[in-house]
């Protein structure tokens, strides 16, 4: 695959990007729930970001033509998706203040790397490598299982936010409905989430470094077992963060019986779990009217498409190998060039067509959800 | 075992020659009898005693545990509910009284979305102290007599998920009949890991049921009240009962003052008077008005707890952040508590005269001077007349007024109201002085009663009570 070099979009790639890939359709479907447009569509707030930071909120549309067209006469660089409320937002003026209140949201969450900077010590910022992302993917992995079997929801949207971070929607009838208050409960619940007890494997070496391990030194309750490994660790300078992890868990072994480490294991799940756990930016999720910004949209500076994840390989998923948006066009350009005639759907010519293909079958789960519903209202007719 | 179940029987028995046969109530069902217009207001009017009650426990910030003994003593004192055991006593007839209270609340208190979230709150802690004075087996039997609409836990769950059921629960008998919720009805036990929660059900162990029933209590009285609301103008309704609700819900009851305190106002002079009503109709104040009545307030001997307290619960249409954030600051500001911590003295007659003229929606300055002739003698026979002041009286103040001693109109509007307690014409606030300052009238007149009913303690305690200054 021809590697770009990271090039910052210019408003003649969004706007050709806006034209010819974005997936309005697979967007209209994900948020409406069904064919034909209903309040779940219409009656949502998108708010646009344009070029010179000017931000236009409280717009809604009618169907997905019109939310296209109007994207592209705006051309932004990118645009975030609120709530559905009482009313048409782009009526918001003309209802009174009180009838205007949002009632249905997604459930999302965002997880971003600088949050994880305490303990991550290859990059720093707004930087991100395959090892960060290791973090990243321990909090998918638990916060996937905890929304699916604790919570019963099966809608899950992860998408890669186009730099150092991910987000989920959860699209989910209940969860549509959550109060602010239910959110609150939510995040508050998952914030100390436990579980996690298989990812021992640390991708990142974050005891490698002297700091690093001394950090988990002063997290072990044994002195005496703290004495010894700070003795073995300040020799062997070159030990990996895997080998010191299991030196520590051989001494726990060898200090006590098995009757009597019971404190220890549980010191030990409570150090996995500081490492591991979803460092969720809680503001995010707690709050119906906040808006999160929409799948498929360009990171204004890398470039790159947010795109779908799939929880079950988030460990595969590499961020230096998301497309990027001048990369699709050339695709484009090449495809056309082959081919003749330009088709309504040219992403299917690039390298985001299993990105929509996501989109479109995770959509399409949520529309059977929705007949199967109506259906079951019909039988008790 | 055996003896408890005899016990059982025997309740059982008690309960079946009772109409009401819990002392708790989800006010489900409205009463359907004959009432006079009398018990209509009573019931009324001893349930909102306790309510009162609670507010002001909230908003004096009080632990639970004394809120809920305050509470205690109020009921007992105005609406006692007897346990089924108490056969002496006539429980049907407390426990109507109780619901008929309930019911003629509900509808002084659906009109507008304040009264309902005020009536509300007061309600389910109201509901919550008598619940958690309630027997074991009394919640029993009231969460028996009811739909809660929950599901018993089935067998598959318990054994795939005995291990973490038993960290809930650990007794076995408990665990083989524990309900399931959906989780989004008991977002305060999920989000203190109280219950075991699993593909969005929540198992919830006997000592957290309480919450759902509280949860259930204030999402069927909202409801409730909504409805209410909706159909209360479409009711065919009796003209007696109008002047009742309305009154009922304007709080008027709270601000007759307690038995042993007295309502402060009678002894303001009018420019505070002014701006006391002002605040008690339309809930705000501007800057200067907030000044000079938070000034004198002071001088007056309210303390800083206090003030805070009148000035949130006079600002009622505002939130509590909204209050902390643009009101807060300035009321400690004026204690000396922030910035410069200056002692600011409250303004004397001559500077709200002077200073800071009023503008058109400012409350502040003085009446004699800043209203127009007409409003004045309104405002005069409507504040006064009560303390004795008629409308011969008014022409002697208007010509002093004309002739702009503002001071000498005042000064003679505190003889009039005063000539029950022997002061006359001349006399002035004592010795013949006149009013120069807002508190010296306030300190006159609060000395002579004192004098007259010969109390003489000289240091007065106020305190806020139901959103009006009493002296205790």
């Amino acid at each position: 695959m021809p590697f770009a070099e990271v090039v910052t979009p210019t408003p003649e790639l969004m706007l050709a990007f806006y034209r010819r890939l974005y997936p309005f359709k697979a967007i209209f479907k994900w948020l409406n729930h069904e064919h034909t447009p209903c309040r779940l569509f219409t009656h949502r707030e998108i708010a646009f970001t344009l070029e010179n930071d000017v931000y236009l909120r409280y717009n809604s549309f009618t169907t997905a033509e019109e939310f296209k067209n109007q994207t592209c006469t705006l051309n932004p660089t990118r645009f975030e998706i609120g709530p559905v409320y009482t009313a048409r937002p782009r009526d918001k003026k003309t209802v009174r203040p009180g009838a205007f209140s949002p009632v249905q949201r997604e459930l999302v969450f965002d997880i971003d790397m600088t949050d994880y900077d305490s303990i991550r010590t290859c990059c720093s910022g707004g930087e991100i490598c395959r090892r960060c992302w290791g973090f990243i993917g321990a909090a998918v992995r638990i916060l996937d299982s905890a929304v699916r079997q604790q919570f019963g929801y099966k809608h899950l949207l992860w998408v890669y936010s186009g730099r150092r971070g991910i987000h989920l929607w959860v699209s989910d009838r209940e969860a549509m409905e959550l109060t602010d208050e239910q959110r609150r409960s939510l995040v508050n619940f998952l914030t100390v989430v436990q579980g996690g007890k298989e990812m021992h494997k640390k991708v990142n070496d974050c005891f490698k470094e002297k700091g690093g391990w001394q950090e988990l030194l002063q997290l072990i309750p044994d002195p005496k077992i703290v004495e010894k490994l700070e003795k073995k660790w300040g020799v062997m300078e070159n030990r990996s963060s895997d080998d010191k992890w299991s030196d520590f868990k051989n001494e726990v072994k060898a200090s006590y019986i098995k009757q009597e480490r019971t404190p220890m294991i549980y010191a030990m799940e409570d150090i996995i779990l500081q490492y591991t756990y979803p460092r969720i930016d809680a503001e995010v999720s707690k709050h119906r009217n906040h808006l999160l910004k929409a799948p498929f949209c360009v990171h204004p500076k890398t470039g790159r498409i947010c795109v779908p994840v799939d929880p079950e390989k988030i460990n595969e998923f590499d961020p230096e190998l998301v497309p990027t948006v001048d990369q699709l066009l050339r695709e484009l350009d090449e495809a056309t060039f082959e081919s003749t005639g330009e088709g309504h759907s040219d992403w299917e010519k690039t390298s985001l067509k299993p990105y929509v293909d996501m989109l479109e079958k995770h959509a399409l789960g949520l529309m059977n959800e929705v007949r199967k519903d109506r259906q079951s209202h019909d039988m008790t007719w | 075992m055996q003896k408890g179940s005899r016990k059982l029987d025997v309740e059982v028995e008690t309960h079946s020659r009772l109409r009401y046969p819990h002392r708790l109530s989800l006010y489900d069902r409205p009463p359907t009898e004959d009432i006079t217009i009398e018990e209509f207001e009573t019931c009324a009017i001893n349930r909102l005693h306790v309510l009162a009650e609670i507010e002001s426990c909230y908003a004096r910030n009080r632990p639970f545990d004394e809120l809920r003994e305050i509470t205690n003593l109020q009921c007992e004192k105005h609406v006692p509910l007897d346990h089924n055991s108490a056969i002496t006593k006539d429980r049907d007839s407390q426990r109507r009284k109780d619901i008929t209270g309930h019911f003629v609340l509900r509808l002084a208190f659906c009109q507008t979305e304040e009264l309902r979230r005020r009536f509300v709150k007061a309600e389910t802690t109201l509901f919550r102290v008598r619940y958690l004075n309630a027997t074991i087996s009394e919640r029993k039997g009231f969460h028996e007599s009811k739909d809660f609409d929950w599901i018993q836990a089935n067998d598959d769950i318990k054994a795939t998920h005995e291990l973490q059921l038993k960290a809930v629960v650990p007794d076995a008998d408990e665990r083989n009949s524990i309900p399931q919720v959906r989780w989004t009805r008991v977002p305060d036990l999920v989000e203190k890991r109280r219950v075991f929660l699993k593909d969005g059900w929540a198992y919830v162990p006997s000592r957290e049921q309480s919450s759902i029933v509280f949860q259930e209590f204030q999402t069927r009285l909202e409801q409730a009240l909504e409805m209410t609301a909706k159909a209360l103008p479409r009711m065919d309704e009796d003209t007696r009962l109008e002047p009742i609700l309305a009154n009922l819900s304007q709080g008027s009851l709270l601000d007759e003052g307690t038995a042993e305190g007295v309502r402060a106002e009678m002894h303001f002079p009018m420019c505070m008077r002014n701006l006391h009503e002002n605040l008690k109709r339309t809930h705000h104040l501007k800057h200067f008005g907030r000044l000079q009545y938070g000034l004198f307030l002071k001088v007056l001997g309210l303390p800083i707890e206090e003030a805070l307290i009148f000035w949130r619960k006079s600002f009622s249409g505002h939130t509590d952040d909204q209050f902390i954030k643009r009101y807060k600051y300035n009321i400690r500001h004026s204690y000396g508590l922030e910035g410069r911590r200056a002692n600011y003295p409250a303004k004397s007659c001559q500077q709200i005269l002077m200073n800071d003229q009023p503008g058109p929606t400012d409350s502040h300055g003085c009446p004699y001077r800043h209203f127009s002739h007409d409003n004045l003698q309104m405002a005069l026979l409507s504040m006064y007349s009560s303390q004795g002041l008629t409308e011969a009286d008014l022409p002697e103040i208007m010509h002093t007024v004309r002739t702009e001693a503002y001071h000498v109109a005042c000064t003679r509007v505190y003889e009039i109201t005063h000539a029950t307690q022997n002061v006359r014409k001349g006399n002035g606030i004592g010795s013949g002085e006149t009013v120069t300052h807002p508190n010296q009238y306030a300190e006159a007149s609060r000395a002579l009663e004192c004098a007259s009913t010969s109390t003489t303690t000289n240091s007065i305690k106020m305190e806020v009570d139901g959103g009006d200054i009493v002296m205790l």
